[in-house]
């Protein structure tokens, strides 16, 4: 099964490089108002269809 | 946030190659389904083709789960991606040459398959099939689409990352990953490689590219797409967006290693095959967190459900999602398995899970998303989408309790044996006694089938009533 000294190592790097994407993350303030960024994709401004547009 | 810079000329969003992909996804989906249904009729009736090799069931079976994953699901992903991740950065795409690019690049990599595969060049790799020049072409039309997204969210407006894009992006890289690994040939012609791993080895790698692509392709990504378009047709926020972020990361954390539950009782280490029992049982908590966090979001507005067939296809498309991965964690234990494997009870799953899962809420969001790309807020006939809706759930359920019945029975009959040990029956007598089931899993595969085209026939009167004009982002930008 020499097959996984590349699969184990890669996912040694994979699990790594999530563990650091997540610590970005959670330092970046991505995760620090919850409730408003679930809301967020429902503001009447982000809706782009103009009511010209509509049929 | 700079606000004074934003008052300049309107910005439009990027929307050519999302309707381009969309619409594809529609008509590639007609096509991998109809193949489908061809090589469901060659089960039950062998000699419908009359032998003529590029329509044998070997050859067109990889056609159709090449463009049923890739074709049909694969445009769905990028045409929702692309409309997805601009919307929540509030910016129009990054590069829209290089977007043209991805949308023109894969559809060269489909009809290379589609010509190829049935003239028989095949690697041999289930779902991997491609030969080598194809391959590089998807690796470079991948690289560009990943530079697409991921240069979108870099110039990001909103600071927050939507949960959804978090999906798409783990589904970006960790397909990259897989295809270039799992497809690593040497070639000895133009249309003729060999695999670089041998043996078990070559095995394992096909099944951890082979289950994490489903992990990726047909999980990761749909969830994607389930985050942005049920709040949006819900018109509510998701149940808990804190759910949503546990999801994610549990997710992804504990999917790469599910894969060897392929291979129970094989070469492989049998403790490699008890790793990939154990991962696939862990993935069942956050596979229902998951799925009822989306159904939750109806929580409260339950009526919605009884009068939009969008919401419908949706939160039936959750439903699909939650019964295959319970269902799949209970395959991938090893005596569960030992009676599943290698019987039509692992068609009847990947079937609950692509028909039931993927193509619902692939449908469901195209819905959503195409009259919105012409101009419109709603398709041309409503009532048209319950009838697709209701032929398509009368299509899957037939299909997967018709599988259901025949895989259990023909482990059964496989494992029945008499007193002096001889078996009880032959493999002919379980072929024989798998007809009938093929027969109605053949209607059930045209019934879906039907309300793909029901569905082609709505959104070209659609696109005929409307218009793609270019729509503008916002200027306003509360949050930041």
């Amino acid at each position: 099964m020499e097959i996984l000294y590349l699969l184990i190592p890669l996912s040694a790097v994979l699990v790594l490089g999530i563990l650091g994407v997540f610590a970005w993350a959670l330092h970046g303030g991505q995760f620090d108002d919850l409730e408003q960024h679930g809301e967020q994709i429902l503001d009447a401004a982000t809706d782009s269809l103009d009511p010209h547009q509509g049929c | 946030m700079a606000g004074n810079a934003q008052l300049a000329a309107p910005v439009n969003y990027t929307d050519e190659a999302v309707r381009g992909l969309a619409l594809a996804s529609v008509a590639w989906g007609i096509v991998g389904m109809l193949v489908g249904v061809i090589i469901a009729a060659l089960l039950a009736f062998p000699d419908l083709t009359h032998g003529i090799s590029w329509l044998s069931y070997g050859r067109l079976r990889p056609l159709h789960t090449n463009a049923v994953i890739f074709a049909f699901g694969g445009c769905a992903l990028m045409a929702t991606s692309f409309h997805v991740v601009q919307r929540t950065c509030q910016v129009p795409l990054f590069l829209p040459w290089l977007a043209k690019f991805v949308f023109w690049g894969w559809q060269v990599v489909i009809i290379a398959a589609a010509i190829t595969l049935p003239l028989g060049f095949t690697q041999g790799k289930e779902y991997a099939e491609l030969e080598w020049p194809i391959d590089i072409l998807i690796a470079v039309v991948w690289v560009a689409y990943a530079i697409v997204f991921f240069g979108t969210i870099g110039k990001r407006k909103v600071r927050h990352i939507y949960v959804a894009n978090w999906f798409f992006g783990a589904f970006i890289i960790a397909v990259a990953l897989l295809h270039i690994v799992n497809s690593a040939a040497m070639p000895v012609s133009l249309l003729k490689s060999y695999s670089a791993y041998a043996g078990v080895q070559d095995a394992m790698v096909q099944w951890w590219y082979g289950h994490n692509a489903v992990g990726f392709f047909l999980t990761a990504g749909f969830l994607g797409m389930m985050y942005y378009f049920i709040p949006k047709q819900a018109e509510r926020p998701v149940y808990s967006y804190r759910l949503s972020i546990v999801h994610f990361w549990a997710l992804i954390f504990t999917y790469m290693w599910a894969g060897p539950h392929h291979l129970h009782y094989t070469a492989l280490p049998d403790w490699a095959q008890s790793v990939g029992m154990v991962f696939s049982l862990v993935l069942l908590a956050p596979s229902w967190g998951g799925m009822i966090n989306g159904m939750m979001t109806l929580s409260g507005a339950w009526h919605k459900l009884r009068d939009d067939p969008i919401l419908k296809f949706l939160i039936v498309a959750l439903s699909f999602y939650g019964m295959s991965t319970f269902e799949g964690p209970m395959m991938s234990i090893k005596t569960v398995n030992a009676l599943s494997h290698y019987t039509d009870w692992g068609i009847a799953h990947v079937h609950s899970g692509s028909l039931g899962w993927v193509g619902f809420i692939t449908v469901g969001s195209l819905y959503y998303l195409i009259p919105r790309m012409f101009g419109r807020t709603t398709m041309h006939s409503v009532p048209a989408i319950s009838l697709h809706f209701w032929i398509a759930t009368l299509g899957v359920v037939l299909y997967i309790a018709a599988m259901w019945i025949a895989g259990v029975m023909q482990g059964m009959m496989w494992r029945a044996v008499n007193p002096d040990g001889t078996l009880v029956y032959t493999f002919v007598e379980s072929v024989k006694a798998t007809w009938p089931f093929y027969i109605v899993r053949l209607v059930g595969g045209i019934l879906y089938l039907s309300g793909m085209c029901v569905m082609a026939w709505n959104v070209a009167m659609t696109i005929r009533s409307g218009r793609a004009l270019p729509s503008s982002i916002p200027q306003h930008l509360a949050f930041a």
